[in-house]
């Protein structure tokens, strides 16, 4: 056994490209830990939820299993879903009704492969990207995948044969793809400054120059919002409302198809918060210091910048968690006309402006990456974001119940009342 | 909107989504460090009133008999209905109940039978952790009632009406 492998473990040095053996050795490696790692971390995941909610809520949360932290909860939880009965409704389309957990939990795992975790490592085997598929479309390659999860819902509730759940599926159906549309649209200024779809040149980029969330708020928070409602995360949990649709497209679901789903929620977390990291907060990148980026590649580098990652995606997954524990539910009108009327007409108006300030500042003479060029950026930048926290301060952001209304509306509504409709009733008939 | 509804002109600072998302984030963030309000339960318990009605308990005399002289009030006055008595009579003329049972489950707790119990034998209880694997459980018998120690209920007093 070892023979051959030890055959394939060519020595090339810390700065050359690996030999295809090492590649495939390392990459299988890559592939088995990035896999438990991210199956445990979603596992913990279910149990920080439970926590902060708890935390929230001025309760302790679960402390039974595991000592005071719970830290086993997830373990009992998951022995209970497999002892649970699978149930299987009589009207249900059944290749479908099993098909679609499948469906939802593998594009939460896909997408996954293009992300880098972590600083090359100049190994004395050839050079070792820390991301399991280097894909040179990488970028691309996440919004294909990302898209092909609503098709695990949709079906999910489709196939179910119950009203509740067709709902649910529907409305997540319109929900991820309008709002598919402003997260793609809120990375284009992203891929402008990059000048590349590769997302190791995303991170390299942001490393060598500075982070895309300095430069490119407004994308950011864009991209915020629209993680939120392609995760199905509230404030935009519409697809499984509970008040309004039980469970919405998992409502027939038990035992280990439901918790498939639960899964996949939490996978489609970690990844956008990770792509988030990624676009916008550098990656893996060390921040105030380029000491990770330069050779020679370490494996202390790999294991601090690995670190310095798991950090931010882990800001983001918080973010994720306390933004659910403090806002409500959006109402379904609210949703739609927040995606179509004000993200997607934003994140356009920014391409415009970014792309614009790119050519004015090349034009004024400054170089693509230098700092007046970024300065310029930023500054036009945060004129953008005063702007629109100044637009979106006027209080018709998602249409209240006590919106204020526009005044040529009001006045011709009150015209509208005191010109009487019909005769007045005669009092004294009877 | 229907016509004629009196609109409101609230100020920015009610209508913004922005500010007011940003305050609860605000507000939840605080909470996650505050301290916790939950009663770890089978650990520590909540102190329960003096005057807590509970479970039965039949007091007894010195000599380890019911104080019951089964009078049968505590039947008459149970609003619930849920003492069952039979009384009795030993060669001496003492009354003593020979079948006494009170269905915990019918019971709702007013506590009138320790009111109107004129030996102070039958009291409602301080306490409340009762389960059982049937419903017949919750019979109890004279033998079960006189067996509780758990403290007995303290009726109002009139003179100190906050018990203090």
């Amino acid at each position: 056994m070892t023979a051959p492998v030890l055959a394939l473990l060519q020595i090339t040095g810390p700065t050359t490209e690996p030999h295809f053996g090492v590649w495939f050795l390392a990459t299988i490696i890559k592939l088995i830990v990035v896999f438990t790692v991210y199956m445990v971390s979603a596992a913990l995941l279910t149990l920080a939820e439970r926590k902060i909610s708890a935390w929230i809520q001025d309760r302790h949360g679960p402390n039974r299993v595991g000592g005071r932290s719970g830290i086993l909860q997830p373990i009992a939880d998951g022995v209970k879903n497999f002892v649970k009965e699978e149930t299987y409704p009589d009207a249900a389309n059944l290749p479908l009704f099993i098909l679609a957990p499948v469906l939802s939990f593998i594009p939460a795992l896909i997408a996954w492969a293009v992300i880098p975790f972590a600083a090359p490592w100049g190994s004395k085997w050839g050079i070792i990207e820390m991301v399991l598929a280097p894909m040179p479309i990488g970028f691309l390659f996440i919004l294909a995948i990302s898209s092909l999860g609503v098709y695990g819902i949709v079906i999910a509730g489709w196939s179910s044969n119950n009203k509740y759940a067709l709902l649910g599926g529907l409305r997540s159906s319109a929900q991820m793809i309008s709002y598919e549309i402003s997260m793609g649209m809120a990375t284009i200024p992203v891929l402008l400054l990059a000048g590349n779809v590769s997302m190791s040149q995303i991170v390299n980029q942001q490393a060598f120059e500075t982070w895309n969330v300095i430069n490119l708020t407004v994308a950011f928070l864009i991209f915020l919002v629209a993680a939120f409602a392609e995760t199905n995360r509230l404030p935009f949990d519409l697809p499984e409302a509970e008040s309004e649709l039980i469970a919405g497209y998992h409502s027939e679901y038990s035992a280990m198809k439901f918790s498939l789903f639960f899964i996949a929620e939490y996978c489609n977390m970690v990844t956008a918060s990770a792509l988030m990291a990624t676009l916008f907060f550098g990656g893996w990148d060390i921040p105030f210091t380029l000491w990770d980026n330069l050779a020679p590649h370490t494996f202390l580098k790999t294991i601090l910048t690995l670190v310095a990652f798991a950090l931010k995606t882990g800001f983001f997954l918080f973010l994720y968690m306390w933004i659910r524990w403090t806002l409500p539910r959006f109402r379904y009108d609210q949703l739609m006309s927040l995606g179509w009327k004000i993200m997607l007409p934003l994140a356009l108006t920014y391409i415009v402006v970014i792309a614009g300030a790119v050519v004015l500042l090349e034009a004024l003479g400054f170089a693509r990456g230098s700092w007046p060029f970024h300065l310029g950026l930023a500054m036009i930048n945060l004129a953008g974001v005063v702007i629109l926290f100044m637009i979106l301060d006027r209080g018709r952001l998602v249409s209240p119940a006590y919106s204020r209304l526009d005044r040529r509306d009001l006045a011709k509504l009150r015209a509208v009342s005191a010109t009487p409709i019909a005769p007045p009733l005669s009092e004294t008939g009877d | 909107m229907s016509i004629g509804v009196k609109v409101v002109e609230r100020p920015i600072e009610q209508t913004s989504y922005v500010r007011a998302t940003l305050t609860g984030m605000k507000h939840t963030l605080k909470h996650i460090f505050q301290e916790k309000v939950t009663t770890q339960y089978p650990e520590e318990k909540e102190s329960i009133s003096k005057r807590w009605r509970g479970t039965h308990r039949m007091l007894t005399t010195e000599d380890g008999k019911a104080k019951c002289v089964a009078c049968g009030l505590c039947p008459t006055v149970c609003p619930a209905n849920c003492i069952k008595l039979v009384p009795g009579e030993d060669e001496k003329g003492n009354r003593y109940p020979l079948l006494f049972e009170i269905d915990e489950f019918r019971c709702i707790f007013c506590g009138y039978c320790q009111e109107v119990c004129p030996e102070e034998a039958i009291h409602v209880g301080r306490h409340y952790e009762n389960s059982e694997y049937s419903r017949e459980g919750f019979v109890y018998d004279l033998e079960r009632l006189m067996a509780q120690t758990h403290p007995v209920c303290e009726m109002w007093d009139p003179a100190d009406p906050r018990g203090e």
